[in-house]
């Protein structure tokens, strides 16, 4: 064969390759979609799926509304943490930090982002739970809200910083303090940017599990309260999976796809926000 | 050649400027020196602007236009690591002096810039935003709203649709827009800084035209690379050039005809005549 | 200054102190920015604090030792954390194995391959999709489908073409190390397609373009120029996916049998730091048992910023900007 001829094989041959690897990259999603919709959707047609809470074990039937309210609860208190103060620690770096205590920030941001979540959960636990002495969603939505705040600062810093440097001259140059200039033109103006932020955080924290293992605990009663222990859709998942009854497993399946739409739910808002936004 | 000779007509027809005998100087910059850090970037830069009149700043890019104008209203203070020392007095108070509020003075002296900056918020918001920080009542609000656009000839084409978002209007339109939010807020001086650049030769017609309007009750300073721009819009013109360290100085300063038509100075003649830069 | 401007009073430019607030809007801003900024630091600082309290009881009884200690016995109250870190290894180094080469593949696809370019939005959202999906919904999935799977399958097909390998021997359940790995690589995926494809896109054209003149084919350029050139970046790019593995604690607990066991064999069952904190954590009893626990989340915690901090460098050097993903 000539020299040329093997070229343009192993040309050929690295594209397929190529060709393999996204196969592979592609196939475990749409598998793995196919079966959670499959075996997710009867349960959660299933009567009573949305609106009885669990029965024991052994006991056919039974619902999940103690999770959904949980984890509506949970993530619900912890996005009402974190937002805020997110995106006014999101401010402070896009308007005051240009400096080392930025820096610091942008540092401690970025090391929380590669933290475990498991470990967020082992914050909660220790501040939280050790100190008033039992599980409760309060300490779920705070190690939540923490493993949240580096989503929410740096969307909200990138947006800021986007928004052009005329737009706070404008306003300064008509006498109006810095104060007002930030809150009145800047954040407005980047408004997208910042919901989109909070979003894609609120979709991350509904899908966690390891941090509720010590902090919310879970609970097949109903509860409401957040100073008690309280379940969640991605607890029950965990859970009944584990469990040797067939119709906690379908739940089990069931609360998986509607985690999933949930999910899928708040990161289309995202988008589809993003571009009212821009029009 | 024949660009000197049509912006020397241009000149001739432009409107004497009375000599006042006792000129109301409303904006007097004393030996003004600018630093970046190390940098100096304006070199004992004087100028005396007179109220209710048109000034320009021409010079070549770089020479420190943009620099000068921006220190009349404190705008380099957003810039960290910047300095200015000497004098820049409005109505006689040093406008560069610690204690001066830089809130108040910004709105006695407003400013409009190169490109066209709306808000992104409605039309009527824009204009409104300055009073509204002010505290007005809803009425008063209303007036000046209405007041300010008619003076920049906005009033006929946007006022059927007052909240829709100002960024939907034409860059003039949208330059128009910023004009009138800053006289909303009824300052006495009016900074522009190349307002026209990003503008078609319509839309910069209409603001040189709005500018003669304007002069009857504000003063104007403005920047512009474009000497007949300067030459047909101005009373006054101060030329512009760096020195051999970089540094912006005032050559030569006088009413336009003058500067056109007699300049003092070589470097003046030079630029005026296209032979330079 | 002879006449008033237009019968308009000025403002005073000069503020009197009755006139001044104590405190101005802008100096208030500032502090709650500032205050919010401190927030976080103060967050940081009781984090720390948080992950070593309660692992106290277990750093003073077995001190360093617990890192050489194999065991890990609930009744005598001795723990070593080797097996968690062995499995932790372990799978995350199978779960780059598999991911590393599928991701560059499909990196090179979005960057680079100029063929089926449609395919490329599909392969984008569906990367996107999997990032999304909470890992206990691919625990549930690996524990229902993969397992079996794995145990039906793959496990004795391996058995037969590499069974003279010492990782391919011993009986298989479907739950155990090599399973964890391939979810771990499910789940880095998207992280290591996500940066890898940044990385390749950051390399100048030029170079590209100069290859392909002097007649490379584009494997060749790709071999020789492009990854070359993007080696440092690439690195970050499997240090993130690493230090992202190494945390995940879910879907690994579901699928790897929790036994703290140290095997040479891909199909036996072990544990992982996370997971043994997850698994045990509900039936802990004593300070010591729970110590333990945390200890390993400490462990845990300590490994990751490593990593990570290690990997951004490496990413942030490369590129010039942050990681989007991750």
């Amino acid at each position: 064969m000539s020299r040329p001829m093997v070229r343009i094989l192993v040309d050929r041959f690295f594209g397929a390759l190529i060709a393999v690897s996204v196969m592979l990259a592609a196939v475990p999603v749409l598998v793995l979609l196919l079966f959670v919709v499959i075996k997710g959707l009867p349960g959660l047609l299933t009567p009573g799926f949305f609106t009885d809470p669990p029965f024991p074990q052994g006991v056919p039937g039974g619902g999940v509304f103690n999770a959904i309210i949980g984890t509506l609860v949970i993530v619900g208190i912890g996005s009402l943490l974190a937002v805020p103060i997110g995106s006014l620690i999101g401010i402070f770096l896009s308007e005051y930090g240009r400096n080392q205590l930025g820096d610091a920030v942008r540092f401690i941001s970025d090391v929380l982002t590669g933290l475990p979540s498991i470990a967020f959960g082992i914050f909660g636990y220790t501040v939280v739970v050790l100190t008033t002495h039992h599980f409760s969603a309060i300490s779920a939505s705070i190690a939540l809200a923490v493993l949240m705040l580096p989503v929410i600062l740096r969307a909200t810093e990138s947006a800021l910083v986007l928004v052009p440097q005329s737009l706070r001259e404008a306003g300064l140059a008509l006498g109006a303090p810095r104060w007002r200039v930030t809150l009145e033109i800047v954040v407005p103006a980047a408004l997208g940017g910042i919901v989109t932020g909070g979003l894609l955080a609120m979709a991350r924290a509904a899908g966690e599990t390891a941090p509720l293992l010590f902090t919310a605990f879970g609970n097949d009663i109903v509860q409401t309260n957040p100073f008690q222990p309280m379940g969640a859709l991605a607890l029950t998942v965990f859970r009944n999976a584990l469990v040797p009854y067939t119709n906690l497993q379908d739940q089990a399946w069931a609360a998986a796809l509607l985690l999933v739409m949930l999910v899928a739910t708040t990161n289309i808002l995202a988008r589809v926000y993003v571009r009212r936004i821009q029009r | 050649m024949g660009q000197l000779i049509s912006i020397r007509m241009q000149t001739e027809t432009a409107r004497r400027v009375e000599q006042d005998a006792d000129p109301e100087i409303k904006l007097d910059a004393r030996q003004v020196n600018f630093f970046y850090g190390d940098f100096q970037a304006l070199h004992d830069a004087s100028l005396a602007v007179q109220a209710r009149r048109i000034t320009a700043l021409i010079g070549p890019s770089g020479c420190g236009k943009t620099t000068f104008l921006r220190i009349f209203n404190r705008m380099h203070d957003l810039t960290p690591g910047t300095r200015a020392t000497g004098e820049v007095l409005l109505d006689g108070h040093n406008v560069l002096s610690p204690d001066v509020d830089v809130i108040q003075l910004r709105r006695q002296v407003g400013m409009l810039f190169q490109r066209p900056n709306p808000f992104p918020k409605s039309i009527f918001d824009n204009v409104a935003y300055g009073p509204h920080m002010l505290g007005w009542s809803k009425a008063r609000i209303n007036q000046v709203v209405e007041e300010s656009l008619k003076d920049t000839g906005l009033w006929e084409e946007v006022k059927t649709r007052l909240q829709r978002s100002a960024l939907n209007l034409s860059g003039g339109q949208q330059q128009r827009l910023c004009l009138a939010r800053a006289l909303a807020v009824e300052p006495q001086v009016i900074l522009m800084d190349e307002p026209a650049s990003a503008l078609d030769p319509i839309a910069t017609l209409r603001i040189e035209e709005l500018m003669q309007d304007l002069k009857q009750r504000y003063t104007i300073v403005i920047v512009t690379h474009n000497m007949q721009q300067a030459a047909r819009v101005s009373d006054f013109t101060a030329f512009m050039l760096m020195n051999e360290k970089r540094a912006g100085e005032v050559i030569e300063y006088g009413p336009t005809d003058d500067i056109f038509n007699r300049p003092k100075d070589g470097r003046t003649e030079d630029y005026i005549t296209g032979r330079f830069g | 200054m002879s006449q008033g401007t237009a019968g308009r009073v000025a403002p005073k430019l000069v503020a009197t102190s009755r006139q001044r607030p104590l405190i101005s809007g802008d100096r208030l801003f500032r502090a709650i920015a500032y205050g919010a900024a401190a927030l976080i630091m103060l967050i940081a600082a009781v984090f720390i604090v948080a992950l070593f309290i309660p692992a106290l009881p277990a750093i003073t009884k077995f001190g360093l030792g617990f890192f050489v200690s194999r065991t890990w016995d609930p009744v005598r109250v001795q723990f070593g954390a080797l097996p968690a870190i062995y499995g932790t290894l372990v799978t995350s180094a199978i779960a780059l194995l598999i991911a590393f080469p599928v991701g560059m593949g499909a990196a090179l696809f979005l960057a680079e391959d100029a063929r089926l370019r449609l395919l490329r939005g599909p392969l984008s959202f569906a990367i996107e999709l999997l990032a999304g999906i909470p890992s206990v919904v691919i625990g549930l999935w690996a524990f229902f489908i993969l397992t079996p799977l794995m145990r039906d399958n793959v496990d004795p097909f391996l058995k037969q073409t590499l069974g003279f390998l010492p990782f391919f021997q011993g009986s298989a359940s479907g739950y155990g190390f090599l399973t964890a790995g391939v979810v771990l690589a499910i789940m880095v995926l998207p992280i290591m397609i996500a940066l890898s494809r940044d990385v390749i896109r950051a390399v100048p054209l030029a170079l590209r373009e100069a290859s392909l003149a002097l007649g490379a084919t584009d494997a060749e350029t790709i071999w020789s120029v492009v990854l070359p050139y993007a080696r440092v970046g690439i690195t970050g790019a499997v240090l993130l996916s690493l230090g992202r593995a190494l945390g995940e604690t879910i879907a690994v607990t579901m699928v790897i049998g929790n036994r703290p066991e140290i095997s040479a064999s891909l199909f036996s069952t072990g544990y992982t730091l996370p997971s043994v904190i997850a698994n045990e954590f509900t039936e802990a009893v004593g300070n010591v048992y729970l110590g333990a626990l945390f200890y390993l989340g400490l462990v845990l915690v300590v490994i990751t910023i490593v990593v990570n901090v290690l990997a951004r460098l490496l990413v942030w050097r490369f590129t010039g900007s942050e990681p989007t993903a991750a």
